[in-house]
């Protein structure tokens, strides 16, 4: 075996870091999307990318539909499920509070949780990886090709939602809503579609999130709490609500948990994130790139 | 709902105690004695919590770790130092209290989701300490060889000696819950509930309600800690694990959270269904439970304490 260097074994780190950094930032990226729109969190966002890797794996590995249509198909199956969501668990509470819609949506992860053990059973499932998994070494780096699938899914996300709230008119009525509900059904637009159509959307993310972690972590039917704690870490440390800093946030709490992991104690990796989430609550709620003023508006 | 009336006290507590020699005579039941035994445990974290998020609006999904700090402090000081149980289970509050300080104090400032969040990310991070600091807490494995209580030489040493005992501590602590809810901490927490500014305006001192209700809360679940840990002799860390944080919700969601009455039916209903009547789910009862939580949420805002007040709107119509 080789001797892996220090500074090679800090980039594999960050590398990793970065890779499961990404997946945090795609979570964040969809808690954002929706609660631009609607003020809540949604805490069974987890639960998507949880279903988007289980459903891949059916679609892929059970079926054996090639990964080109396996891909589509899964988006498609979680994306109803982030529909169905809103239809008959968000839009029927009649009195909606930051606390009811806080234990509905905590209500909708278990059961979703519940139902993938009931589906899938609890055994962890592996999908192939996109292309391969022959290493690449860098700078003394193990790099699976997978890596570049993630960071690559990452980047498109973040150019197509930039595209899709600058430059079509459903994106921009969405930001509208976002900026005022009551102004934006004045102007004429059907806010409660704009409701369904970012759990539809923050959905879609997760089960993109899913489908490309899986080749590398695995994916079984309980992780869907820690994602979605971890994700809205990343929110929150980016500054929730605010896009970029979905991303800046996910990839800074992936290399935080990765040093952690690697150079403190590696028990204690799922704790160094949400110590970082708890820290960033106590002292600077608004995060990095959050507005101050902003967070006050925000009805809570 | 301000005032909450004495008889139905005296009758619940009646009830109570002649519970276990009803279910003694009735074979089918007999072990229902050592189910209220949990029932009563779960019924004083739901107290505090019932108090916390029902009546000062503030949301807690961490309370497990408040149940958990109880429980391992009773464990460690009395397996490894040899210290007297009581003992043990005041130190345990005290520490409890001082947890609830250090993270309520900046937590307390958060509304809503942030508070959510935070508390869940408390009760993850001490779930992760109890499984991760191996030669304190036993890791995984748990811990065995908690000692029973006993009081002047009487042990309680049998389920229903038990069961007086942590129904005794039940009672108390029902009392002593109305007594804040009717005191003017208690209409300071309504007051928050209702309108943080509003009260703030009328000059109630915030912070200092929502930290004294939180640490009560606490103080209740270290409580129920101490007193699990001494009965069933063992513990380990998945007893205080998210899911556990999340099923204390549950109940005083499914009992209703605005009534204290409510904390008992849920942490009834929801105890029986765990240790009893959802076995055939097996694992599967995790279905059950979210379907129960999100039915009330939909349909029952006030739980099952809201019932009679809806059918009565249905005959006055």
């Amino acid at each position: 075996m080789e001797t892996i260097s220090f500074a090679g074994q800090l980039f594999q780190y960050l590398i990793t870091g970065l890779t499961v950094g990404s997946i945090y930032a795609m979570v964040a990226v969809g808690f954002n999307i929706i609660y631009n729109v609607t003020d809540i969190i949604n805490f069974a966002q987890g639960e998507f990318v949880m279903l988007g890797g289980l459903i891949m794996v059916f679609f892929h590995v059970a079926v054996g539909l090639p990964l080109i249509l396996a891909f589509p198909s899964t988006v498609i199956l979680v994306t109803a499920v982030g529909i169905l969501i809103d239809r008959l668990a968000i839009r029927p509470i009649r009195r909606p509070s930051v606390l009811t819609l806080i234990i509905a949506t905590i209500a909708l992860s278990i059961l979703i949780k519940g139902a993938a053990m009931f589906i899938w059973g609890k055994d962890p499932y592996d999908l192939p990886a996109f292309s391969g998994r022959n290493p690449i070494n860098f700078i003394g780096a193990v790099i699976q090709p997978q890596y570049f699938w993630v960071f690559g899914f990452l980047v498109f996300i973040a150019v197509a939602l930039t595209f899709f709230f600058d430059r079509t008119i459903i994106g921009k009525a969405m930001s509208a809503c976002a900026d005022n509900p009551d102004a934006a059904s004045l102007v004429g637009i059907d806010v409660k579609r704009m409701v369904l159509l970012s759990f539809a959307l923050s959905a879609a993310i997760g089960a993109i999130a899913g489908i490309v972690i899986t080749p590398i972590s695995l994916m079984e039917y309980d992780r869907g709490a820690m994602l979605a704690v971890k994700g809205f870490g990343a929110a929150i440390l980016g500054g929730l609500g605010s896009f970029p800093g979905a991303i800046i946030g996910g990839l800074i709490l992936g290399s935080i948990e990765s040093f952690g992991a690697g150079l403190v104690h590696s028990g204690y990796k799922d704790a160094f994130a949400l110590i970082v989430l708890m820290a960033v609550l106590f002292f600077k709620p608004s995060g990095i790139l959050g507005d101050i003023e902003i967070s006050k508006i925000k009805r809570f | 709902m301000l005032r909450i009336a004495k008889l139905p006290i005296a009758i619940f507590a009646v009830l109570i105690i002649l519970f276990p020699w009803v279910a003694r005579e009735i074979p089918a039941i007999d072990h229902y004695t050592d189910i209220m035994v949990f029932v009563g445990i779960y019924c004083l974290i739901t107290l505090g919590l019932c108090i916390l998020m029902g009546y000062a609006g503030q949301i807690s999904i961490g309370h497990a770790a408040f149940f958990g700090i109880g429980a391992y402090v009773s464990a460690i000081l009395t397996v490894r130092f040899g210290i007297n149980p009581w003992a043990c289970m005041l130190i345990g509050t005290a520490v409890s209290s001082a947890v609830a300080v250090l993270v309520g104090a900046p937590s307390l400032k958060l509304k809503g989701h942030y508070l959510a969040m935070a508390t869940l990310a408390f009760g993850i991070v001490i779930f992760i300490i109890f499984n991760e600091e191996i030669e304190w807490t036993g890791g995984p494995d748990g811990m065995s060889g908690i000692p029973g209580l006993s009081l002047f030489g009487f042990a309680f040493d049998s389920a229903e000696k038990y069961y007086y005992l942590v129904w005794s501590f039940v009672i108390l602590a029902f009392i002593f819950t109305i007594n804040i809810i009717q005191s003017g901490t208690g209409r300071a927490l309504r007051a928050i509930h209702a309108s943080e500014p509003a009260a703030g305006a009328m000059g109630v001192n915030i912070s200092k309600y929502k930290i004294i209700v939180f640490v009560y809360s606490a103080v209740l679940a270290s409580l129920a800690g101490s007193l699990y840990a001494h009965y069933l002799n063992f513990i380990n860390p998945s007893t205080f694990d998210l899911f556990f944080s999340i099923k204390l919700v549950i109940m005083i969601a499914l009992g209703g959270m605005h009534n204290l009455w409510g904390a008992i039916i849920g942490s009834g209903i929801i105890t029986f269904l765990s240790y009893e009547w959802l076995h055939y789910f097996e694992e599967f009862e995790v279905i059950v439970y979210g379907a129960i939580l999100l039915l009330v949420t939909v349909f029952l805002p006030n739980g099952l304490v809201g019932v009679p007040g809806i059918v009565k709107g249905w005959f006055r119509r």
